[in-house]
């Protein structure tokens, strides 16, 4: 045993050296960065103000990731003590938003995808005259529950409002694909899509593993050629939505939610006709800056309805101005 | 692969075999591990050639066989590994952090893909060996180490991604040093007439014809079966049982980066979190396949069968054009008919084994 790991370690040595080598004669790399974070903003904490923020962010998700973009700068910017916190699973998302209640902090954001297993930590937090602010998901239950204020987008809107869009470019028959199964947002998209334009049909794929959903998607493109328009429901999924229709030489056309650098990177070179954007900066970034306001100021947001950060398109008329956001993270 | 032996014992010995049952040749087939699983696929298969006509094509078929061999070409080691005895939940993340090692390090220090390559499989067949290592030096379940590594190797992909990348994916590699030739290995395809084939397939049935040579021609295949078969007995009679049981997880995640390597050069960037519940699949190729979950009994082709079940499956049920909301059912049923239909073959062939 002690011989193989010799081994081990001399092939790793090999490598390294190897590795020095061949350093100097390659492009394509990390670019050389110029740091600019750090520049402006307060001190973490300076203003006094500890914001919880709780999501249902399922690990590695690049979308919770502009969330938490979002939500850092907005607590770098006005000196608050941001304490991030997530689960997927509804009752230890609830435990969570206790821990907050708990930990006495001046204020609560949460995503309410589950409202009815978050009603009572909800609760608690208001009895406890914490204020609580929505975001992401739970516009329509979010003032039963006691929540000020909600940021997010409408998903239904926002499948309508593609739908409309596709619809009067010609879509007969779109593909609805979903990535998960069993996400009430993700059926909304489809349900929003399919209200616009009857002949909408859903997929399920695993988006979990890239490779099976190429080959499912290119399964169900030859299953059915009368399949004009895809639309995916995340960026990465209409990255790989490209390759099976490449495989499958089909003609349809692609639309998708959400961005990322490569999709939008898509948009402009005319292989992604348009992106939904939610906004996931903006809802982490005014989630924060709305409590703020509302503990330093009183103020409350949205005249009693919620501020709606999406539908927001993004396509060939704007992709110029939008993608080199995309590459800091923040669209 | 030169010494070839003509046919099995059981035929070619009469004379030391003189106090044992002999079996027709019915009840010899039907006592190999893969035929339940044949039987299964070819009626699988009969039934989406009727039910989908989408499914009656070339183009389908190797779609098919795609979809098989990215789960296929690693649940092959994980099928000589539960012959031999053991577990790999890891098999799943793995395929990930093989391909995150590779880029981000090319990426960072900006050097060439080839290097990173090599960085990752040492790195892989590493994790391979400290999981083979715990197994053997504490006792403990595999199941229970391996779940540790799991879990680690699934927090390390997103933690160390996020810090280097900034972001929990990696980042586009295709304009770096090397990539083109790798892409060639790894993730590239040719037209035979109207049909694509993916070199995953080729490296698929590659991998299932050595493992299959393995078990079945080689001493290291016989240690393999011992091992899984009755391990204190094994080691009484001189099988390295260390030696093997570590070759054995090195092996699976040696296959966890090939797989992983697919997917790096087919696609470019990673999602950091992907590749969570792939080792389930691995595990029940292997099972429909007619390997033991107890360990000592299965075979390569019957893993490769069970993963052909599995591709087939899943894209059947979409070439048929049903509703996807019953997706994951449809594929439940599927694959307990396949395992019911493995068993029931298997007791008929044991039931009349005295006759």
């Amino acid at each position: 045993m002690t011989l193989s790991r010799i081994r081990g370690a001399r092939l790793l040595a090999l490598a390294a050296v190897a590795a020095l080598g061949l350093t100097a004669c390659s492009e394509g790399g990390r670019q050389a960065t110029n740091d600019n974070s750090g520049g402006g903003g307060n001190a973490a904490g300076s203003s006094g103000y500890t914001i919880a923020m709780i999501t249902h962010e399922t690990p590695g998700d690049t979308f919770w990731d502009k969330i938490k973009s979002g939500a850092q700068q907005a607590a770098k910017d006005e000196g608050v003590t941001l304490k991030y916190s997530n689960d997927p699973d509804a009752s230890k998302q609830a435990v969570l938003i206790q821990n907050a209640v708990d930990s006495k902090v001046s204020g609560i954001a949460t995503t309410l995808v589950t409202p009815d297993a978050l009603a009572g930590s909800v609760k608690a937090a208001t009895d406890a005259k914490i204020p609580v602010v929505g975001f992401n998901s739970g516009i329509d239950q979010y003032q039963r529950l006691g929540a000020l204020m909600y940021f997010g987008s409408d998903e239904n809107l926002a499948g309508s409002t593609a739908g409309k869009r596709i619809g009067e470019a010609g879509a007969k028959h779109p593909l609805c694909v979903i990535q998960a199964a069993g996400s009430v947002a993700l059926e909304a998209r489809c349900a929003g899509v399919k209200s616009a334009v009857p002949g909408t049909e859903n997929l399920q794929v695993n988006g979990a593993d890239d490779s099976s959903v190429v080959s499912t998607l290119q399964a169900k493109l030859s299953q059915d050629k009368s399949i004009d328009y895809i639309v995916t429901l995340g960026a990465p999924i209409a990255v790989d939505a490209l390759k099976a229709m490449d495989a499958a030489a089909s003609k349809a056309k692609l639309i998708t939610f959400d961005l990322n650098a490569e999709v939008a990177q898509r948009i402009q070179d005319g292989k992604v006709e348009f992106s939904i954007d939610q906004q996931p900066y903006v809802q982490g970034y005014l989630a924060v800056s709305a409590l703020y306001l509302n503990l330093k100021n009183g103020n409350d947001m949205g005249g009693g309805k919620p501020v709606l950060t999406g539908p927001s398109f993004v396509d060939k008329s704007n992709i110029d101005k939008i993608l080199p956001f995309t590459k800091t993270n923040t669209r | 692969m030169t010494n070839v032996q003509t046919s099995p014992p059981s035929t070619a010995a009469p004379s030391e075999a003189s106090n044992r049952v002999s079996l027709g040749l019915s009840n010899r087939l039907l006592a190999r591990p893969e035929v339940g699983a044949l039987v299964a696929a070819v009626l699988i298969f009969i039934f989406f050639l009727v039910s989908a006509p989408a499914f009656r094509s070339g183009e389908s078929f190797f779609t098919v066989l795609y979809q098989s061999s990215t789960i296929g070409i690693v649940a092959v080691g994980v099928g000589m590994l539960m012959i031999g005895g053991e577990f790999d939940l890891s098999a799943g993340v793995i395929t990930t952090t093989a391909g995150l090692v590779n880029s981000m390090l090319c990426w960072y220090v900006g050097m060439n893909l080839w290097v990173g390559a090599v960085v990752s499989l040492a790195f892989c067949l590493f994790i391979g060996f400290v999981n083979g290592f715990l197994v053997m030096r504490t006792g403990i379940p595999s199941f229970l180490i391996t779940l540790g590594t799991f879990f680690v190797l699934q927090g390390a992909n997103l933690g160390v991604t996020k810090l280097v990348t900034g972001s929990v994916s990696s980042t586009d590699i295709s304009q770096i040093d090397g990539f083109s030739s790798l892409q060639k290995i790894f993730a590239s395809s040719f037209k035979v007439g109207p049909v694509t084939v993916w070199i995953t397939v080729i490296w698929w049935l590659l991998f299932v014809a050595l493992a299959a040579w393995i078990l079945q021609r080689t001493r290291t295949g016989n240690w393999i079966y011992a091992v899984g078969g009755n391990p204190d007995s094994a080691r009484a009679v001189g099988v390295p049982l260390i030696r093997t049981k570590i070759g054995l997880f090195m092996t699976v995640s040696f296959l966890g980066w090939f797989v992983g390597m697919h997917t790096l050069y087919r696609f470019n960037t990673l999602q950091a979190g992907n590749g969570v519940g792939n080792e389930f699949l691995y595990i029940i190729a292997a099972v429909v396949g007619g390997t033991l979950l107890t360990g000592g009994y299965g075979n390569a082709i019957g893993v490769a069968i069970g993963a052909f079940i599995f591709g087939m499956t899943s894209l059947g049920i979409v070439y048929a054009g049903w509703d996807p909301n019953w997706f994951k059912a449809f594929l439940g049923v599927m694959l307990l008919l396949a395992v019911l239909v493995n068993l029931y073959v298997k007791r008929m062939s044991t039931a009349r084994k005295v006759g």
